[in-house]
């Protein structure tokens, strides 16, 4: 590749960059010629992709297949009022020319999988994993690997986050090296329960943005062979070693993982919704017209007090968050059939569940939980 | 003085919203059992149906993962930090 060259207007947008002797001319042109891959253009993908490209990075791609929704604005501060409703790579493409037109920005409106994943990231000198699920992630640290790319690597969850660059090639550990094999479903709290404050994003959004811009220029100490955890309630950062596992199944002396591999999407799926209850399902509006009823039954909120707060069922008989039923079973009244319901069904699904295990037999999930209770029912509950 | 274990966010709701606990033990294994005995929901985060730590939880000594010490027979003094860490997904 021939050596990028800076015209007169870009030297005079990235004089503060120039000015300094570890990016100057050199350190700007190999950002000009440098490509970065963003795996998710949401949380962490909004701040990476604009400080990569107000940074000068000539080329970024974005993965995402999502679409702008009003409720991502809170976080994702690449998008805007304006682009609700838009696929968050054009949002995302639209915004990055603005701030910066000498870029070029790739887009792709897919799902990386097995099949597409390599060719996808192939182009590109650095890959940054922004995504928000186990199967994406392993995905793309598995292609990484092959491909012999740094994988900058972020993740939230509430208040806290994990940043930190796996590259085997520079003698580094991988994300397999650290977790082998991602949870089973249902063993970690779903994306949408789980929350997250809008500003964390931004904090290890813009660390692996750093990183990225520190690959491709050559310059610093780059995160490899360190996790750095931030807590933002404590406002702590924690630094932890992380080292290469010769026995790991991708980047270990013997693989075991030698094709990418598709796990089950279990993050961010809502359970099916059917206008056919069974035995052990509701619907909500059955629900409505059955509570107007005098053999109305024992209603049981799984949700946390939270959530209560937000929004609930009139006349629900009970709160109980799903992870404490275990140990509240006896609270409940079981002579009453019951009826049970969380935000999407989910959880209640799962606590219908360990409810028949313990013995119960008259109790349903409401399906769809209070989000579908406001579109069948209730129209003036605020959803979330 | 005892260790102190730090319970991060996605495992609070499992121990009834503490960020730490502090207890007295000789190695980690003792000082996980320790935790579970107070906190038996987090039991199945930990540890598998094998009663081994699960591949998606790594446990750290200070800065040091316990896979490259001795694992849970790794000893740990008063006023050392232990620290539970999982995979977390979260990106969005």
């Amino acid at each position: 590749m021939s050596e990028a060259t800076l015209s007169n207007e870009e030297i005079r947008r990235y004089s503060r960059h120039l000015i300094m002797p570890e990016v100057g001319m050199t350190g700007q042109r190999q950002l000009k010629q440098g490509s970065v891959l963003l795996i998710g253009t949401g949380g962490l993908g909004s701040p990476l992709a604009l400080y990569l490209a107000a940074a000068g990075v000539g080329h970024i791609g974005l993965v995402d297949f999502d679409v702008v929704d009003e409720s991502n604005l809170q976080r994702q501060i690449v998008h805007g009022s304006a682009t609700v409703g838009m696929l968050k790579t054009e949002s995302a493409k639209v915004r990055l020319h603005d701030l910066n037109p000498h870029i070029e920005v790739t887009t792709y409106e897919t799902q990386i999988t097995s099949a597409n994943a390599l060719e996808i990231m192939a182009p590109y000198n650095v890959i940054v994993d922004g995504t928000d699920n186990f199967p994406t992630r392993y995905l793309t640290n598995d292609a990484a690997v092959m491909l012999g790319k740094p994988n900058v690597y972020g993740s939230i969850f509430r208040f806290e986050g994990q940043a930190t660059v796996f590259s085997p090639k520079d003698g580094g550990p991988c994300y397999r090296c650290l977790y082998p094999e991602p949870p089973p479903p249902g063993l970690v709290p779903s994306c949408a329960e789980g929350g997250v404050l809008g500003v964390l994003p931004g904090v290890i959004g813009t660390i692996q943005a750093t990183e990225a811009i520190k690959l491709i220029t050559g310059i610093g100490e780059t995160l490899v062979g360190r996790l750095m955890l931030y807590d933002a309630l404590a406002m702590r950062f924690r630094e932890l070693k992380l080292r290469r596992d010769p026995a790991c199944p991708v980047c270990g002396d013997n693989p075991t993982v030698t094709a990418l591999i598709d796990y089950d999407q279990f993050c961010g799926i809502l359970p099916e919704v059917n206008n056919l209850s069974n035995q052990y399902e509701i619907t909500p509006s059955e629900l409505a017209e059955w509570l107007q009823r005098d053999d109305r039954p024992y209603l049981l909120d799984v949700r946390n007090p939270y959530e209560v707060e937000i929004a609930a069922i009139p006349g629900t008989d009970k709160v109980i968050p799903v992870d404490q039923l275990p140990e509240r079973l006896s609270e409940l009244d079981s002579s009453r059939e019951m009826v049970v319901y969380c935000r999407s069904g989910a959880r209640s699904g799962s606590a219908v569940e360990l409810l028949k295990r313990a013995g119960f037999r008259k109790v349903k999930n409401m399906v769809g939980g209070v989000l579908r209770w406001a579109d069948d029912v209730d129209s003036s509950m605020a959803k979330y | 003085m005892a260790v102190t274990i730090t319970i991060p966010t996605a495992l609070r709701q499992f121990a009834g919203g503490s960020a730490s606990v502090a207890l007295d033990a000789e190695d980690v294994g003792a000082l996980l059992r320790g935790l579970v005995e107070q906190h038996p929901s987090l039991g199945k985060q930990i540890f598998g149906d094998d009663g081994k730590l699960r591949s998606f939880v790594n446990i750290y000594v200070g800065d040091e993962d316990i896979r490259y010490l001795q694992g849970e027979a790794t000893p740990v003094k008063d006023g050392e930090t232990v620290s539970i860490i999982p995979a977390i997904a979260g990106g969005a």
